[in-house]
């Protein structure tokens, strides 16, 4: 049961990083690798913060104003600079690197004597203390889901899912679609570092090497989701219209990646985790793929 | 009122493969005008266009709307007051968002997109009273994405979405080149009912001289950077295929079409 728990807590503190990566690789179609320094980012934002004795709340919401500055660098070099889109990910995420060992003060922050949003006075005096750490986290991530899946529906929301659709359409709506990829890659990373703040909390430590291998991670994650969501759709009772909305996905394929790898490290040799993870990442594309093939068929058949 | 002054544009500058496009370009479009402009490859119609909406820089010269200085200014500002249709039916629409969705941008073009609800509910009967009015059945179908609807389909709405605010310039760029003869016919008669019921002035171009002759109160004919025809008035309204075929074959000729 703790072993459950523990990947769901996992699987939802990455699947607030994972709705980042989904507005930029998904909306925008561009793959942004500044999420690797914006993840500690938030984490070292979040460390410093707690050593000064700020609320733990305000912290989140701090990381995430942290993350959305990174973001809106990375949409400046791109957009300004006209530097390619990888390269300008590459550029801050090494950037950061440093920013974070400045911010922190050093490489390994311990937590565990601060107030978290975890363990702090307002929380036990309203709960009478012991309040399971994963019902915080869904609170986080129910949170900024609702409001992602708002924004969209918002006419900012429209704009932006139009400029990774159809650039011309923008321009063709009089709006600047340099503003937009920015505004777009600053939501994005303000999300990535709220995961990375409630990442630190949660395991009562900062690490500058928790970024390492995040944009992977969330990547997965996105990936794993959307396909799920796909045939999901095709499913008959949800073909017409339903109310579960591709985020929830986003999370699902966090806590399945997440469960995997846990699996792996339990079941398996610990080396074994990442091979495991690739090959579950490289059977989920394969699947897709034979259900796509399955749906053409089925296309033809009726026609 | 649209002035083109001694437009001048090189391809390539300071390379082997430098080439002069216009060289002391003019041209004036009255309001409300729909003028049709045909010309051969490489004539400069298209770049024509990219130069009054902005979508390439020129190297001397003025562009004016209405006697202002638009040269210098960026191209998704002087579209607020322009609205264009591309030759391809998918650069006119989002392919992955929903036709609503779609027709509620469009009707925000030059407001602000903040965080007010994307789509208006109360607007959408005057939406199906408008996608109705194309005879698509679309008015049926406002959930569906528009990457799922036809060419055709998606060049009306793209027509429809351009001149959805009050707009001064409509352009049309080969915008129903991509389109089988009947659906072409279809989204032509739909252009005359728009720029007539809305009084635009209008720059079209074409390659199908029938609709360039049938279409539009001026006709230009383009070549090698310049205007070799342009009529209007009433030789405009008497003017047929073949008063101007003559001249377009020997153009053709000379570009070794």
């Amino acid at each position: 049961m703790d072993f459950a728990l523990s990947i769901l807590e996992q699987g939802l503190i990455y699947g607030i990083l994972a709705l980042g990566i989904y507005i930029t690789y998904k909306i925008l179609d561009f793959p942004d690798l500044t999420v690797d320094g914006s993840f500690p980012l938030g984490s070292a934002v979040t460390a410093a913060l707690l050593t000064k004795g700020v609320n733990p709340y305000l912290s989140l919401l701090i990381s995430f104003l942290a993350g959305v500055l990174a973001g809106t660098c990375t949409g400046l070099i791109h957009v300004k600079g006209k530097v390619r889109d990888l390269l300008s990910g590459i550029i801050m995420m090494t950037a950061l690197y440093t920013v974070n060992l400045v911010i922190a003060g050093s490489n390994n922050v311990p937590l565990f004597a601060q107030k978290t949003i975890f363990s702090n006075s307002f929380l036990e005096g309203i709960t009478g203390g012991n309040i399971p750490d994963y019902t915080v986290i869904l609170l986080v991530a129910v949170v900024s889901k609702l409001l992602l899946d708002f924004y969209l529906k918002t006419r900012s929301g429209y704009l932006l899912r139009a400029v990774g659709d159809n650039e011309v359409l923008v321009t063709s709506l009089a709006k600047d679609k340099g503003s937009v990829k920015i505004l777009g890659l600053a939501i994005s990373n303000g999300l990535v570092a709220l995961a990375g703040s409630v990442f630190c909390q949660q395991q009562g430590v900062f690490d500058i090497s928790s970024g390492t291998g995040s944009m992977v991670i969330g990547l997965a994650s996105v990936i794993v989701g959307t396909s799920l969501y796909r045939v999901f759709t095709k499913l008959k009772p949800f073909r017409k219209k339903s109310y579960i909305k591709v985020t929830t996905f986003v999370f699902l394929g966090a806590v399945l990646y997440k469960a995997c790898t846990g699996l792996a490290i339990r079941y398996f040799m610990p080396q074994s985790m990442k091979m495991i993870s690739a090959l579950f990442l490289l059977a989920v594309l394969l699947l897709m793929l034979v259900f796509d093939n399955m749906d053409k068929k089925k296309v033809k058949k009726n026609a | 009122m649209l002035e083109l002054r001694h437009i001048h544009k090189y391809y390539n500058p300071g390379t082997i493969s430098e080439m002069c496009l216009f060289q002391d370009f003019n041209l004036e479009i009255q309001k409300g005008e729909f003028v049709s402009v045909v010309g051969s490859n490489g004539s400069g119609k298209t770049s024509m266009l990219n130069l009054i909406c902005g979508s390439i820089g020129l190297d001397e010269g003025q562009i004016l709307i209405d006697g202002k200085d638009i040269t210098r200014q960026k191209e998704y500002k002087r579209l607020k007051r322009i609205g264009r249709v591309y030759q391809n039916p998918a650069m006119g629409t989002c392919p992955e968002m929903t036709i609503l969705e779609n027709l509620s941008m469009a009707d925000c073009k030059g407001g602000f997109f903040g965080l007010q609800r994307g789509t208006d509910k109360k607007r959408i009967p005057y939406y199906q009273e408008l996608l109705s009015q194309l005879g698509l059945g679309l008015e049926d179908k406002l959930y569906a994405k528009v990457g799922t609807l036809s060419g055709g389909q998606r060049q009306a709405m793209s027509l429809l979405m351009s001149a959805m605010t009050p707009i001064d310039f409509l352009i049309l760029d080969e915008h129903t080149a991509a389109l089988d003869p009947k659906t072409a016919d279809l989204i032509m008669e739909l252009t005359e009912k728009i720029v007539r019921e809305k009084e635009l002035t209008t720059i079209m171009v074409t390659h199908n001289l029938r609709y360039a002759v049938e279409y539009g109160d001026r006709l230009l004919m383009m070549h090698q950077g310049k205007t070799v025809m342009d009529i209007s008035g009433e030789k405009k309204k008497n003017l047929q295929v073949e008063d101007i075929l003559d001249k377009f074959n020997t153009i053709s000729i000379e570009c070794g079409n």
